[in-house]
């Protein structure tokens, strides 16, 4: 008994741990002191106010949302189409090709930071949207690639087959099997390419000039520089779009269970 | 035998737009930066002419007239002030007294109406071969001084190596201490994430998903946002110092940021699903009734945990502590904002030099140091996380 009493209390302390910090930052979102501590004196929206409209912040969002979608259409592309790939066994190193893929995963962006601002200054590509969206994408493809692979993984080939020997075309087997069976695969590496574009600062800094701040970077010199609730208001958007993010995450997993 | 052919041909088409994408974009950025560790041309594009006589010099002997005449054109043909100032600052760190020496020549020759005969005319360092040395070992385009330079070595006027003096040597300790935060938190995420693990396996129903959406939470967070939240709890008017003084633990706030325990705090709860996750996935394959069966054969508790559930779990708890180690040890925005300047890593001083002073070779160089200790962490623990039937 005192074994299971022990038990709970350091299962509950560490999800305190793990759960607590994230919902200690929500509500200063909501305050109207120019100050991030608690208490609160009294609830306010200015900091949502000063996120929207504040020219620094505002250009931050716009440009996480370009930078961000470019990401994801240019990740989701190369990364999909490598995933369809790498399902023939027969090709020609097939492993190295798939650990290369997810090496940048590994590889510390400080690095890549620095290989990536030498490369592209030779490129004329630093300041300007292109060597961001490039830079993301080599970061955010290994989890379209992870997502997908593991989607297709999940299909039958007998199911293809079939197609086939009823006299569908490959491409007709593609468009009309394949994709859709390997569609929640696809949508949550969408999902998580995006996010990982909207999280990256290390690259950021590298690359991006003042007119390409992100709002990650935003966030993190203003961490540095001039703390204020601003930075509570955009975790609280960060936080909210998490949630948003992780419930399509798990219903497309749902979804592709269900079909197996 | 057709099919089988075109099918490999849609596969390499499937695949060639990512594998040139990701040769462009990652593995040619990684090798232009070992490059730049190593290359250092800004002697040889400045003094084209000195470099074709001082092959021949016999790296003894005193100068002689035609290496003095051949310097003196190159530097009167020297107009990019930047490139110049680069070489004397090379040229310099090699043998200290150039930078006086080189604004005394430059001077010297720009004086037209009064030209120098030889440089020796001009000082009477110019007839010491030492000075000349040192040109002739920076004229090469490669260098180990960077490489050599990140672990605190550099050459002598023997071309021997040594341990930099000691208020150059910084680099050492960023290295260990890069890797102590590193062990630190590892151990830290050990501690906590193996017996959570242990306990969330042990559980079903809504207690063990309950357990599990606690780490993947944080997981899917923004880290910005989970370096926001600690940023907020461990301030000095913060919730952790408000609530132990509430309580009356403490009478002043403890200085929990812009330290050590702050960056171990903060990195710990970052990299904990790290841990917890592989450990976690290791466990649920191992039979429920292994542990009663030791109880049955008499074993107490803490030995069937030692005999059963540790050495069948170890696996989990080695891929996990690679993996947090490999992440820590990378680790560039937790350290920037929560740690104070003694609690900088590795990438703090790589970004420095690339940011803060744009001096490429030092930031190459730490970076090839970073990247080879990450690469063999990752292969070790690739293997060990591959499936090894061996062992199972």
């Amino acid at each position: 008994m005192p074994m299971k009493i022990a038990k709970a209390t350091f299962a509950t302390l560490t999800i305190l741990f793990l759960v607590a910090p994230l919902v200690a930052i929500l509500p200063l979102a909501f305050t109207s002191s120019v100050i991030l501590t608690y208490p609160i004196p009294s609830w306010s929206l200015r900091w949502f106010e000063e996120l929207f409209f504040a020219d620094a912040w505002r250009r931050a969002i716009i440009n996480s949302l370009i930078i961000g979608t470019g990401t994801t259409l240019l990740a989701t592309a190369l990364g999909t189409a490598a995933s369809l790939g790498l399902r023939n066994r027969l090709i020609f190193l097939r492993g190295t090709m798939r650990t290369l893929f997810l090496l940048p995963m590994v590889v510390p962006a400080v690095v890549l930071g620095v290989g990536l601002q030498v490369l592209l200054a030779g490129f004329g590509l630093t300041n300007s949207y292109l060597g961001v969206i490039i830079a993301h994408t080599v970061v955010a493809v290994p989890f379209v690639v992870v997502s997908v692979t593991g989607a297709l993984a999940g299909i039958d080939e007998r199911v293809e087959l079939a197609a086939q020997s009823l006299g569908a075309s490959p491409p007709t087997v593609f468009r009309r099997v394949t994709l859709p069976l390997a569609l929640p695969g696809v949508l949550s590496g969408t999902v998580l390419a995006f996010a990982t574009s909207l999280d990256e600062v290390v690259l950021t800094l590298f690359v991006a000039g003042p007119n390409q701040r992100t709002l990650a970077r935003q966030m993190f010199s203003s961490i540095r520089e001039n703390i204020s609730p601003a930075i509570a208001a955009a975790a609280f958007l960060f936080i909210a779009a998490t949630i948003l993010i992780g419930f399509i995450v798990v219903l497309s997993r749902s979804i592709l269970a269900r079909r197996r | 035998m057709r099919k089988a052919s075109s099918r490999t041909g849609r596969s390499l088409l499937l695949l060639a737009p990512l594998l040139v994408f990701l040769i462009a974009f990652f593995v040619w950025p990684l090798f232009s930066m070992m490059s730049q560790a190593v290359s250092d041309p800004a002697v040889l594009r400045l003094l084209p002419r000195t470099a074709e006589v001082l092959a021949d010099w016999d790296r003894k002997s005193p100068p002689t007239t035609p290496m003095q005449t051949a310097l003196m054109e190159d530097l009167k043909a020297v107009n990019d002030d930047q490139a110049l100032g680069d070489m004397v600052r090379r040229l310099n760190s090699a043998r200290s007294g150039f930078r006086t020496l080189m604004g005394k020549t430059t001077s010297a020759l720009a004086d037209t109406g009064n030209p120098p005969a030889d440089l020796v005319s001009i000082d009477k360092r110019w007839a010491n071969p030492e000075y000349w040395l040192a040109i002739a070992d920076a004229l090469s385009p490669l260098t180990d001084r960077n490489l050599l330079a990140a672990v605190d070595l550099g050459r002598n006027s023997a071309g021997n190596i040594e341990h930099l003096p000691a208020d150059q040597s910084v680099n050492r300790v960023i290295l260990v201490r890069t890797f102590w935060i590193a062990a630190l938190v590892t151990f830290a995420c050990a501690c906590i994430g193996f017996p959570y693990a242990i306990i969330a396996a042990s559980l079903e129903g809504w207690k063990r998903d309950l357990m599990l959406a606690a780490v993947l939470l944080p997981l899917w967070t923004s880290l910005l946002v989970r370096t926001a939240a600690w940023f907020i709890l461990l301030q000095e008017q913060g919730l952790i110092n408000d609530f132990l003084r509430w309580i009356g633990l403490i009478d002043a706030p403890l200085a929990l940021i812009f330290n050590r325990t702050g960056v171990i705090i903060a990195m710990t709860h970052v990299l904990l699903p790290f841990m917890v996750l592989p450990i976690y996935s290791v466990l649920i394959t191992i039979p429920k009734n292994l542990m009663p069966a030791a109880a049955s054969l008499g074993a107490p508790p803490w030995r069937a945990f030692l005999r059963v559930l540790l050495p069948l779990s170890l696996r989990g708890v080695a891929s996990g502590g690679l993996l947090v180690f490999i992440s820590a040890i990378g680790y560039y925005i937790t350290p920037a904002l929560i740690g104070g300047p003694g609690d900088q890593m590795i990438s703090s001083i790589i970004a420095f030099y690339a940011l803060g002073s744009a001096n490429w070779g030092m930031a190459g160089a730490l970076g090839v140091v970073l990247l080879v200790a990450t690469l063999l962490l990752y292969s070790v623990y690739a293997r060990l996380s591959s499936d090894d039937p061996g062992r199972r």
